[in-house]
């Protein structure tokens, strides 16, 4: 009678527990409620995990408590230490552990207690644990390592990879088959379908280059929720059903979103690396550089200003002087504004969390679409770090690899100062006719060093 | 009748969870993403059976790993994000 009242209050907590995931995530529709959001999700969790801890049959509770006292450690002083510019690094070592706790959950199932036997369909539930969250922990490593570029961020692609791809979904589909017939973890297919699954990982994510990673950490990201939601078919656990296809709808929305915002499919994304296609014409004109005492007196006398962030600034730390300029700019009696791509960065929003640790408050971040139909009226528009997501070749020159892809037209502002090291092409190995336009200036040089310079000249 | 209260409920969440995150505004896609993580750490309360049910000796080593990184997913996530959302300041000042 007692083990029913706990199962029943277990219950019952499960579902305040979802309600509070679901009041969190509508909460995060807006940046003034969104911390109060995570914070009531927060307490969700809190809520599902003391009721998960009275489950029936749970007899022990050293194991439990050492591995969350590590867990803990770890996550505090990873979440404490991150810089924001390794947000996506970060994200995608979460998807990981993510991925691997739910692959683990499933391989324990597979020890049923004395005398019970692992029913069929527990066993397909398992497998999916086991194969989906095998998947997202190898690849959110391999997407860890080209985040960090501790192995190469291009696109690894060879002959014949289609075919591997292909016998390695079908040996793994086979095991599975065989496994779920016998379901036992010392059998041979057990360790075919973990290892097969492990391998699948970093089959899939190889071939994805660099400028693409927005899409594979968002895709990533939906993973490890459907791997929850199957850890939760294999235990038969309702929460974890609910709380992973939230995460699981969220990963697949930005998924969308992101392809949308590159006009490319989630297939084209994943199956075929980007940088091995044909070039687009070859382009002429002169580049214009510029000095800083000259992009100082251009922006002196400018109204409307409108900054166009991309990967490097994050790679130059270059946001809190972007953020100086900016105020100095407007109390010159410039209008200021951040315009903010998409596929800015290596991941979804990853900008604005850059722009808002440098204070910028978020009323002046604005998206693609409510900056385009008015950049004529830009009197300049300076663009630090970014290089595809202007490229002008995606609107007009069909041959272009990026054509189609919809960009922030900066082209047709008044004047566009471009931040750039040198005259090297975009992650994506594309040339920009931007810089050749002539309303383009070059500023050469580090981002941060350059946009100090103005923001000397201007205390001068 | 288990399985199809289980789907009922999965299918139910996954339109819930379309309707909530599209509402969600590019400017928040990062914190979105690492509040997602962590609530998909919730792989903690199946974690706590494997680690705590004395199965066998493998199914409790695998069950305190499980529980070790579900927590990391779980503690991280919400602190980071918390970290992250503390510094979204409106121009009135103050932070939301």
């Amino acid at each position: 009678m007692e083990n029913i009242d706990l199962n029943l209050i277990a219950n019952l907590s499960y579902i305040v527990a979802a309600a509070l995931f679901i009041f969190g995530l509508k909460m995060l529709g807006s940046p003034a409620t969104a911390r109060k959001g995570n914070m009531l999700s927060s307490i969700g969790m809190l809520i599902a995990v003391v009721a998960g801890l009275t489950a029936e049959g749970i007899v022990d509770f050293k194991y439990i408590a050492a591995g969350m006292i590590i867990g803990t450690i770890i996550g505090a002083a990873a979440a404490r230490m991150i810089a924001m510019t390794s947000m996506p690094e970060m994200v995608a070592l979460f998807n990981g552990s993510g991925g691997i706790a739910s692959l683990l959950v499933g391989w324990g199932t597979l020890y049923a207690p004395a005398g019970e036997v692992v029913s069929t369909f527990t066993a397909v539930t398992v497998i999916l644990a086991i194969l989906i969250g095998g998947m997202t922990f190898t690849g959110s490593m391999i997407a860890y390592g080209k985040l960090s570029e501790t192995i190469g961020s291009g696109a690894v692609v060879f002959s014949g990879q289609r075919i591997f791809n292909s016998i390695l979904l079908i040996a793994l589909i086979g095991s599975g088959v065989m496994l779920s017939m016998d379901p036992s973890p010392e059998s041979v297919w057990f360790w075919a379908v973990l290892g097969l699954s492990l391998l699948l990982g970093i089959m899939a994510v190889i071939p994805i280059g660099g400028a693409d990673m927005p899409v594979v950490i968002s895709l990533l990201n939906s993973y490890s929720g459907i791997a929850a939601c199957a850890a939760g078919f294999a235990i038969n656990n309702n929460i974890l059903i609910v709380a992973g296809s939230l995460v699981g709808a969220s990963g697949i929305i930005l998924t969308n979103i992101m392809c949308k915002a590159m006009n490319r499919s989630l297939a084209n994304v994943l199956f075929s690396g980007f940088g091995t296609v044909k070039q687009g014409k070859a382009i002429e004109g002169e580049v214009k550089p510029i000095s800083v005492e000259d992009a100082y007196y251009i922006l002196e006398a400018a109204n409307n200003v409108c900054f166009v962030p991309g990967y490097g600034m994050a790679v130059a730390q270059a946001q809190h002087v972007v953020k100086e300029l900016g105020e100095i700019l407007e109390k010159n009696g410039a209008e200021v504004s951040y315009a903010i791509h998409p596929v800015a960065g290596r991941m979804p929003g990853h900008m604005n969390v850059l722009l808002a640790e440098a204070d910028v408050p978020y009323e002046q971040l604005v998206e693609m679409d409510e900056i385009n139909p008015r950049i004529e009226n830009v009197d300049v528009a300076i663009v630090i770090g970014a290089n595809d997501v202007v490229n002008p070749s995606a609107r007009n020159d069909e041959d272009s690899p990026i054509y189609g892809m919809p960009i922030i037209n900066v082209d047709q502002a008044q004047t566009v100062f471009v931040l750039k090291r040198s005259m090297a092409s975009g992650f994506s190995g594309v040339d920009n006719p931007l810089f050749f336009g002539e309303n383009t200036r070059m500023l050469f040089g580090d981002a941060k060093e350059s946009i100090s310079g103005v923001v000397s000249e201007f205390g001068n | 009748m288990e399985l199809v209260f289980l789907t009922f409920i999965l299918v139910l969440s996954i339109f819930l969870g379309f309707e909530l995150i599209s509402k969600v505004p590019a400017t928040l896609h990062t914190p979105l993403m690492s509040g997602a993580n962590a609530i998909s750490g919730i792989t903690l309360a199946g974690a706590f059976l494997s680690a705590g049910m004395q199965n066998s000796e493998y199914a409790t080593w695998l069950g305190t790993a499980a529980v070790a990184f579900a927590t990391i997913n779980v503690v991280g996530g919400y602190l980071v994000t918390d970290r992250m959302l503390a510094m979204f300041k409106s121009k009135k000042g103050g932070a939301k």
